[in-house]
């Protein structure tokens, strides 16, 4: 261990600070927590008391399950995230696979195109992208969705991944090849589990865009059967009257499908299985 | 029929030529080192003759059939690499098993094959664990081991002891001539070990910037050494070369002296002052100079010299060798 990492000053320095960053970012969702447990007058009266005998109350998830269809919502935002995760994982790792691996003319070119996206945000083109969805009927489906999201993710996934994939021995691949694995045995097996880490960076990176989304969603899916979450959500938050017990339930349940992906995704994080491959 | 052939075999990167007229015959059975400095192109030889990289011009066989256009996997070859390259997500059998069960051989003879390499190369232990938790030298052996079990025609080795200390590289290199003896297998051996080379060698291949420079046994490529660049390369301590002006006025060649052909002789022809002097117990080792020129002299045995002492040294007359460099 390094000296200067030992050093009870500054480890205690270092704790202080991550613990108050964790305090400081933790703060609103503790909030919402509590609060969307109490009567509305309980909300106004005293936001950061911690809901007591007088002050509790379900009102809130109650309005949220009778008003609307919320299971749907649910369903809808949990679909399009990992459908649209899983497309950016697959297309963007084997776009990124090729890029690495093969020396073939225009290689260069390729990859800045396909990084381009991460310079122009996808939001500029909702017009065009609109047209093309009412021209291919896709207005009004989760797939309008999925496609815009792919689309929106793939640029910085094929450039972080191409990034890691270069680092993965060459040996290796080539110890696949002379072993008899083809391109896309070595692609599944070889080269994908040593950049898990990286593919689950870019998982958790796009995952809380896409289900927070509301301009797509709004534009593009608005109808009953496909809103999303944070769409529906919506319905109670009027011009003048705001229902915030509702707004607070709705928003307390949505953190729960994206906390549980994160979890999934940082244990890949975490596991580091390349030591040992080469020397 | 020979075991490996190449045809004038070329390589180039873009513009840089690596690899220029290559022709060498490997014979069944043999073990062929190829020698040469850093950056002269052994590694792609071996990745040519493996298929790994396609030659720009040649031709390459494989026990007697054309493989230009035949997939590394189908050469009937196995590679071990510099660095290894275990699969870090498989155990040390399912490492060695991967080839096999890619070519769909039974379940019953994979065992049996891992367990006769594991059995040969003392990894019987280690089968369970994952290539993070062996040590270097054990690895080393997992990687041969994965290239055992596939029975190939030909083996390919790239500096395999490159990466271990000195004391394992040593007891590496006997298992290896050992493997060799049992197998009875052709093997091609990458280094830039000249010890190495001349340990484990039926045959040298000495290279330098992608050309072929010799080709012959040990024995041959140290006592008649085809020019200065391979009798400088083999032997260590290495050749002396001395300007054969020295000896006779006007002869231009230069001339070589292996330190071992020196002797002290009070009558000698050459004059040379002591600089530094190496005692290794058995041998001795004088770095002297002859004028401005540094020469080597090995002694057998211990001798009392000193810095800054004059010596005349002696050389017997079929023990010279001249290059015209
Ligand atoms: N893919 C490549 N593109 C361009 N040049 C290359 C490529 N691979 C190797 N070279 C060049 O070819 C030459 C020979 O490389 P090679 O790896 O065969 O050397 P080597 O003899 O194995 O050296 P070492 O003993 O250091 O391993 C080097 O000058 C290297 O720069
Ligand atoms: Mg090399």
């Amino acid at each position: 261990m390094n000296k200067a990492r030992t050093n009870p000053v500054s480890a205690a320095a270092m704790h202080g600070a991550l613990i108050l960053y964790t305090l400081i970012a933790l703060f609103p969702v503790f909030v919402i927590l509590i609060n969307s447990f109490k009567t509305r007058k309980a909300i106004f009266r005293e936001p950061l008391s911690l809901p007591s005998s007088d002050s509790f109350s379900m009102i809130g998830y109650e309005t949220v399950m009778k008003q609307g269809d919320f299971f749907l919502y649910f369903q809808n935002s949990m679909i399009v995230t990992v459908a649209s995760l899983f497309f950016i994982l697959l297309f963007g790792s084997m776009a990124a696979f090729a890029l690495s691996e093969y020396r073939f003319k225009g290689n260069l070119v390729m990859g800045l195109y396909l990084a381009l996206g991460i310079m122009i945000p996808i939001r500029i083109g909702t017009v065009a992208i609109l047209e093309m969805m009412v021209a291919t009927g896709l207005v009004n489906t989760l797939w309008s969705l999925i496609l815009v999201y792919t689309a929106q993710g793939l640029p910085l996934a094929v450039f972080i991944l191409s990034e890691f994939m270069r680092q993965v021995s060459d040996d290796l691949k080539d110890a696949g090849r002379v072993d008899g694995l083809s391109e896309y045995t070595i692609f599944a097996r070889i080269v994908v589990p040593l950049v898990r880490p990286a593919m689950a960076t870019v998982a958790v990176f796009n995952m809380i865009p896409i289900w927070n989304d509301l301009w797509f969603p709004l534009i593009l899916a608005p109808a009953e059967e496909t809103k999303t979450l944070t769409l529906g959500s919506q319905v109670f938050i009027g011009q003048f009257v705001t229902d915030w017990n509702a707004v607070l339930s709705a928003l307390s349940m949505a953190i729960l499908p994206v906390l549980i992906l994160y979890v999934i995704f940082s244990r890949q994080l975490i596991r580091g299985i390349t030591s040992g491959a080469v020397k | 029929m020979s075991a490996l052939t190449l045809k004038n075999v070329f390589k180039t990167f873009g513009t840089t030529e690596v690899l220029r007229d290559i022709s060498i015959e490997v014979e069944k059975g043999e073990f062929v080192v190829f020698v040469g400095p850093s950056g002269c192109g052994k590694s792609t030889l071996l990745r040519v003759i493996a298929g790994l990289e396609d030659a720009s011009a040649g031709e390459v066989y494989i026990d007697g059939n054309l493989v230009n256009s035949v997939p590394p996997s189908k050469r009937g070859i196995a590679m071990v690499f510099q660095s290894y390259a275990l699969y870090p997500h498989l155990n040390v059998a399912n490492n060695m098993s991967l080839a096999l069960k890619q070519e769909g051989v039974s379940k019953a003879e994979i065992a049996e094959r891992v367990q006769e390499a594991s059995r040969m190369l003392q990894l019987d232990d280690y089968l369970k664990r994952y290539p993070s938790e062996l040590s270097g030298g054990q690895r080393q052996r997992v990687a041969i081991g994965r290239a055992v079990v596939r029975q190939p025609k030909l083996f390919l080795l790239d500096e395999p002891l490159s990466n271990l200390d000195a004391a394992l590289r040593v007891s590496t290199r006997l298992e290896i001539a050992n493997l060799h003896k049992q197998l009875d297998a052709t093997m091609i051996y990458v280094t830039h070990d000249q010890t190495e080379a001349m340990t484990l060698a039926d045959k040298i291949v000495v290279l330098r910037d992608g050309r072929v420079e010799q080709v012959g046994s040990p024995m041959e490529l140290y006592n008649k050494p085809a020019n200065k660049f391979v009798a400088g390369f083999l032997g260590s301590p290495a050749m002396n070369f001395l300007p054969a002006s020295l000896l006779e006025a006007g002869d231009t060649r230069t001339i070589g002296i292996r330190p071992e052909d020196l002797y002290l002789a009070d009558d000698g022809p050459l004059a040379a002052t002591v600089q530094h002097v190496e005692h290794l117990g058995g041998d001795t080792n004088v770095i002297a100079f002859v004028g401005e020129h540094q020469v080597t002299v090995r002694l057998f045995g211990q001798h009392d010299i000193r810095p800054r002492q004059e010596l005349k040294l002696g050389f017997d007359a079929q023990k010279r060798h001249y290059f015209n460099e």
